[in-house]
């Protein structure tokens, strides 16, 4: 693994340890609240893993996560629970399944013109979700009992408890982030970058790289796929408006205001826009002007994201 | 006798109304080194696409190693057994030299789809790398990203990742554009360093080193052949002296 700066370590440690401790003091709101940004910060990574380490920037990756949060609803009987596992493994199954196809398509082309078939993708599955009514149309529908996990009548774990949830989410986000942290010094993750960098230089270094580029949007995709589930199940409630452009906007936004290609950026990226959205929420109706302000500060002073105030520390 | 690495017939690219590559055969063996001269414009880097999968041909045949490659992508003939080296240096700016090399090297993984173990801990990969790094004289300087280093240097890294894929049939594209005297020497001993074991295609501008490296040459102007053969039959031919070498007699 790559050594990230020693401030940063510090913070990201920091961090965990305060996360870990939170729910024996802090409030239902806030451990919701966090859970939120836990999930999104994974939906951030699974971005990140397209537009910061391969340079594929996508417009349309709330298609996976809206899309297995569907599936979840899909699969649970109206007032009973769908099982942990089950639910889980097919939301991310048809969330990487979503992604092969629309990457087999989409990743023919590049530059302005993947972001617009992304975009295209997106928008019709939005639409195609809104229009139908056994889908809930715009309204969308409600999951009234959370999955259940049960090992021989034993439950680990009750995700009807919001301090439970919680830590699942956050089990989940440091899982994630591991695991694309292995993944990125990998070989597969050299290729990856290496693609970002010079994809016809690859070519001919023998790289066949539609193939790699493949794996990698599945993979984002499946990850996409978790947060979608994770919030489905967390919120007991899907609506078209996972699966639209603002979504996808939104979480562009994460990852680049918390630094693209990154480890720890897309987490810092959607803590802050979070946190941000509901202290500018509280202060005033015009929150949006604010948000939108902070941020094009914020990406004019750090064009490399949040990540990069620890970056000058590094030679300390 | 054995089979030639690479075999052209009848090869043509066509760009609108312009042929830059026109019926163009040509053969390379291991150990032979043939070196394509020839004025700007002349078509020698769009035969270099050809052969390198960068570009499919209008029309004609490429075979290497007896086997029929015509219009296979890059990566295939880089799989083959092909490495290619760009006029207009083309490498990995933001990576150091090592892992320029090592990525080049990587490639010979019978499959990069490897998730776990890390890439830098693969010996085999990192071998191949070392041995690039040191054949093309940039030992000391593999931690350095390829950004900071001189023109020269990047040159000698495009050679260097070339030769990390482990390739038996090389296509030089002006290895020495831009080169001091003093790295084209080097580059000059390595390529000759090369040759036994190599077959290699050579497009260069420097005739010192051309005819101190050749053993076959060819010349093309305007994307044809206008004569092949040893390096004392083209000094002595006399339409390449009027249509070339002549000209740079005169300067
Ligand atoms: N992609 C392309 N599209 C259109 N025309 C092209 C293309 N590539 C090359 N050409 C034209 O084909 C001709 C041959 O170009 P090429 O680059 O092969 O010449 P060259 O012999 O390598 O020249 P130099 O010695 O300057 O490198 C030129 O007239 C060039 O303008
Ligand atoms: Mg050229």
């Amino acid at each position: 693994m790559e050594r990230q700066p020693r401030a940063l370590q510090v913070v990201l440690l920091a961090g965990l340890v305060a996360l870990v401790a939170f729910p024996l003091v802090g409030e239902k709101f806030y451990l919701q609240f966090i859970t939120k940004v836990m999930i999104m910060a994974i939906f951030a990574m699974s971005l990140d893993l397209l537009v910061g380490y391969t340079g594929l920037v996508s417009l349309g990756h709330a298609l996976f996560f809206g899309v297995a949060a569907y599936a979840l609803m899909l699969l649970t009987p109206e007032y009973q629970a769908a099982g942990f596992w089950t639910s889980l493994g097919a939301s991310l199954g048809i969330a990487a399944l979503a992604a092969l196809v629309v990457g087999f398509f989409v990743l023919r082309t590049s530059g302005i013109y993947f972001i617009m078939v992304t975009l295209a993708f997106g928008q019709m599955t939005y639409f195609y979700v809104h229009d139908s009514s056994h889908l809930g149309g715009s309204d969308g529908k409600y999951i009234y009992v959370r999955p259940v996990l049960e090992i021989a009548g034993w439950s680990p774990f009750d995700l009807e408890k919001p301090s439970h949830f919680y830590y699942v989410a956050l089990a989940m986000m440091v899982l994630v982030y591991f695991s694309l942290r292995v993944l990125l010094a990998s070989p597969f993750g050299r290729v990856i970058s290496g693609i970002k960098e010079n994809e016809h230089r690859m070519r001919m270094l023998g790289f066949a790289t539609f193939r790699y580029k493949l794996v990698c949007f599945v993979l984002a995709g499946a990850l996409a796929g978790l947060a979608g589930w994770l919030v489905a199940a967390h919120d007991g409630l899907v609506n078209p408006e996972m699966l639209s452009w603002h979504q996808s906007g939104q979480l562009l936004m994460m990852v680049i205001l918390g630094g693209m290609g990154t480890p720890s950026g897309p987490i810092l990226g959607a803590a802050a826009l979070k946190v941000l959205e509901l202290l500018f929420q509280g202060w005033t109706k015009h929150w949006q002007l604010l948000l939108g302000g902070f941020i094009v500060l914020s990406v004019l002073l750090l064009p490399r994201g949040l990540a990069q105030l620890f970056e000058s520390w590094r030679r300390d | 006798m054995t089979e030639p690495a690479l075999r052209t017939a009848a090869l043509r690219k066509d760009f609108g109304g312009l042929t830059a590559v026109n019926d163009v055969a040509l053969e390379c063996r291991v150990g032979e080194l043939h070196a394509v001269i020839g004025p700007n414009g002349a078509g020698k880097t769009t035969l270099i696409n050809l052969l390198s999968g960068d570009l499919a041909p209008s029309s004609g045949r490429v075979e290497l190693f007896g086997r029929d490659v015509t219009g296979l992508p890059s990566h295939s003939i880089s799989q083959l057994g092909v490495g290619r080296s760009y006029q207009r240096t083309n490498i990995f700016m933001r990576f150091t030299v090592f892992e320029n090399c090592r990525l080049a090297a990587q490639s010979r993984l019978p499959s990069s789809m490897r998730f776990l173990k890390p890439a830098v801990r693969y010996r085999e990969v990192n071998a191949a790398a070392a041995r690039a790094v040191e054949l093309a004289e940039l030992c000391g300087r593999e931690q350095v990203p390829a950004t900071a280093l001189s023109h020269g240097e990047r040159r000698q890294l495009e050679v260097a990742m070339t030769l990390a894929t482990r390739p038996k049939l090389l296509l030089l594209d002006e290895p020495l554009a831009g080169m001091g005297a003093e790295e084209s020497a080097r580059m000059v001993e390595l390529l000759k360093k090369l040759a036994p074991g190599h077959a290699m295609l050579l497009v260069e501008h420097d005739m010192d080193a051309v005819f101190a490296l050749a053993s076959v040459l060819t010349v093309m102007v305007n994307g044809a052949v206008l004569a092949s053969g040893t390096p004392e039959a083209i000094r002595a031919n006399r339409e390449v002296q009027e249509a070339y070498l002549g000209s740079e007699d005169g300067e």
